[in-house]
């Protein structure tokens, strides 16, 4: 199954071209759209009035400090609040994410930021162990207001070991909670309603959309902004077909949803915004309107997000059903770093123009 | 060009107070204490033995799954808690159940954390021996071994924040030592000037791993200097020296924010666990000599009883008593209910999610409907 969504349109005669149509950018459903506002942006502000509201907020990770983060999320947050609340740490991950454990024990509120998600392998132990289990195995007496947070899934040219989607591995744990946004009103409302939760979060960012602006509106600027955590959002309502997607997907979901609409066919797209807990009323909700269900994700497909959509949506709406559920995700293999193979191994949205008298291309969405 | 040898001409010396028969070395540092805290510590260090003893032979009858003991490591335990404030706070690894002990928690309570039973505080959680009490200041043991060890760190890291009069204290194995967890602790402790006392029990044996083959430094004290720590070796089987040294690595540590490395020498005499017979991989020669010979609580009791502050009889009657409160401990805990079903579902966030109160419902339902196949000592 390609992770491709495809279009075929009739072309004029002659000689068979294809043609890559550049897709028209979406316009997104939000009301008086005063300003823009980058998710790097978004989730520096959300950390700033965090930590401004509550002195037992700090931020621990490598290069957060004197570098300005790596990306530059926790851009000025040293200047401003000083080295004890903002830490240059050392190269381990088990160090820092088992301190930040300890802290949060004793009841301070860290913000550990990873480099990239691959790299929490290495203290995935203090994450599940430490952090996850903590509160059921100390029958409520050690909790862990701990947020871990950082880059998850692909990026872009960085290969294997840089491009792995966690959002499956965290999200199967009990203990924790799990969250990723897409836009910048995601970012500042899930962020803080992270850092204000007592429960330990997991927090997915994802680095191509830190550079991506997003309209906000004055409610969303305003530092007492705050999501709740264990709800999607409709993105753009639709009632032929349901599209789950999270993070960048979201944004990729919904620049499908454009080119259905120019088939006639209209999808309901839905920002998951937290893994764990998963919203499957929203969820089901929907697919008893639509009666179809696409999930799509980066990550591999194999016990995937989408495959816990799909048990979800069988075991609660089977009867409603018009069609077996459709999983997009990341080819099965680990990422490939040459431009082109990267870009066949993850979701991608493409829109060709054929001529009528090739064959091979077919629209897979729709029956 | 000259190389650091791998290994030091002589070995670190180790600090003593007593010798082998319990009697004060002329000149050592010496911490006197009273006749109140010596007697307090000798009769804990008897009591952690008898407890151990008891709980262990509980387990071989088949009452409870698993347990471990500290035989042979009560001067560590005991030494060590006594010279700490109420405020410290410890991170244990498994094997100190004394330092939770002398901070007040009851033989009736270390026996329905191993029954676990509904009157446990850990609600029947955790496998046998995983006790914690918050209100003591001693972390729910965790498995995992050396975790303890970073999180320590950000506790120090804590307590230094809210500028309090108290430490952070974690304690290890020399087994742990091996864990990528303990050099990042380290490292990280002197990098950060946290409060932290690592105290290190170098028992010998991880499992059966004899420290031969677990390291090939001279031991654990000389790893400190490696991250900048100061560090101390001492007799972990002589209680006044223990005392001596962590009531000194306490005080470094906070006044002076540093991490503070001990290393005590002592030896496990038991085996590993209830999970391990240690007659496979040593002999019971060594294993007696050094139950008997180089016994810590035989060396304190002769010092204790020197300054006339023991005698035989308050020894038998200790003793006799302990053992009966256990006896009586385990047969109440025994008989106490298991926790109730909705414990099960509790405690995973901080509020219920619905999918769990969904799940106890229906299990709740099942239960009702087949009660036949669901033991009638556990509460609904």
């Amino acid at each position: 199954m390609w992770g491709i969504i495809r279009q075929k349109v009739a072309a004029g005669g002659g000689s068979p071209v294809a043609r890559i149509r550049p897709v028209v950018s979406n316009l997104r459903n939000y009301s008086s759209a005063v300003k823009q506002m980058m998710v790097r942006e978004a989730l520096n502000s959300a950390l700033d009035e965090e930590m401004s509201a509550d002195p037992k907020v700090f931020l621990m990770g490598e290069e957060v400090g004197e570098y300005q983060g790596a990306y530059k999320i926790s851009k000025g947050l040293l200047e401003k609040y000083g080295p004890e609340r903002v830490l240059d740490t050392p190269i381990t991950e088990a160090g820092f994410t088992g301190i930040g454990v300890g802290a949060a024990y004793y009841g301070l509120k860290p913000v550990v930021e990873f480099m990239t998600f691959n790299f929490s392998m290495q203290a995935i132990d203090h994450i599940i162990n430490s952090a996850a289990k903590s509160n059921y195995m100390s029958s409520g007496q050690i909790s862990v207001p701990i947020v871990f947070r950082g880059p998850n899934g692909a990026a872009a040219g960085v290969g294997a070991q840089h491009s792995h989607c966690y959002a499956a591995w965290y999200a199967s744990v009990p203990g924790l909670k799990v969250l990723s946004p897409y836009s910048s009103e995601d970012a500042r409302g899930l962020l803080k309603a992270a850092i204000r939760d007592p429960d330990p979060v997991v927090f997915l960012e994802n680095e191509l959309l830190y550079g991506e602006s997003f309209p906000v509106s004055a409610e969303v600027l305003d530092s007492s902004f705050c999501l709740p955590i264990g709800k999607a959002k409709i993105e753009r309502e639709g009632k032929d077909v349901t599209i789950t997607a999270f993070s960048k997907i979201v944004g990729l979901s919904l620049k499908a949803a454009e080119i259905l609409a120019k088939e006639g066919i209209s999808a309901e797209v839905i920002n998951l915004r937290s893994i764990r807990p998963l919203d499957r009323s929203t969820i089901n909700a929907s697919v008893r309107k639509t009666n179809r269900l696409v999930t799509v994700e980066e990550g591999f497909p194999q016990h995937g997000v989408g495959a816990e959509i799909c048990a979800s949506v069988i075991e609660e709406s089977f009867g409603y059903l018009d069609a077996p559920v459709e999983r997009i995700a990341g080819a099965d293999v680990p990422m490939p770093y040459a431009a082109n193979l990267e870009r066949m191994a993850v979701p991608q949205v493409l829109c060709f123009l054929y001529d009528s008298s090739i064959d091979g291309c077919y629209k897979f969405l729709v029956y | 060009m000259r190389f650091i040898p791998e290994s030091s001409e002589k070995r670190v010396p180790c600090f003593r107070v007593l010798d082998d028969n319990g009697e004060l070395i002329k000149g050592s540092d010496f911490q006197q204490v009273s006749k109140e805290v010596a007697v307090k510590m000798y009769s804990h260090m008897v009591t952690l033995q008898v407890m151990d003893s008891v709980l262990y032979e509980a387990q071989r009858q088949g009452r409870f799954s698993f347990y471990l003991t500290t035989i042979g490591e009560e001067a560590i335990n005991i030494g060590s808690a006594a010279a700490l404030s109420a405020d410290d706070f410890i991170l244990p690894q498994y094997r100190e159940p004394g330092v939770l002990l002398w901070r007040g928690y009851t033989l009736q309570q270390f026996a329905n954390q191993v029954f676990a039973n509904k009157a446990d505080d850990g609600k029947g959680r955790q496998m046998p021996i995983h006790y914690g009490s918050k209100k003591l200041n001693y972390i729910t043991i965790s498995s995992p071994i050396a975790t303890q060890l970073p999180q320590a760190v950000g506790v120090a890291y804590s307590l230094k924040m809210e500028k309090k009069d108290a430490c952070a204290v974690a304690y290890t194995g020399d087994g742990g030592t091996s864990e990528g967890d303990f050099h990042a602790a380290l490292n990280f402790a002197a990098v950060m000037e946290a409060p932290v006392v690592f105290i290190c029990r170098n028992n010998g044996w991880a499992i059966s791993t004899n420290i031969s083959e677990q390291f090939r430094s001279d031991g654990i004290v000389v790893k400190g200097r490696a991250y900048g720590i100061r560090s101390i070796r001492v007799d972990g089987n002589d209680a006044l020296a223990v005392y001596t040294a962590v009531q000194a690595a306490r005080e470094m540590a906070i006044s002076e924010k540093r991490p503070v490395l001990v290393e005590a020498l002592t030896y496990r005499v038991g085996h590993h666990s209830t999970s391990d017979d240690s007659t496979k991989y040593r002999t019971l020669d060594e294993i007696e000599y050094w139950k008997t010979e180089r016994s810590p609580i035989n060396r304190f009791r002769n010092w204790v009883e020197r300054q006339g502050w023991w005698s035989e009889q308050e020894e038998t009657e200790l003793r006799s008593s302990i053992k009966k409160q256990l006896l009586q401990a385990i047969q109440v805990a025994e008989k106490t209910e298991k926790p109730a079903i909705t414990e099960l579902f509790s405690d995973v966030y901080d509020v219920p999610p619905s999918n769990l109160a969904e799940q106890e419902k229906q299990l709740k339902e099942i239960i009702q409907t087949y009660p036949q196949d669901y033991p009638t000592d556990v509460p609904v």
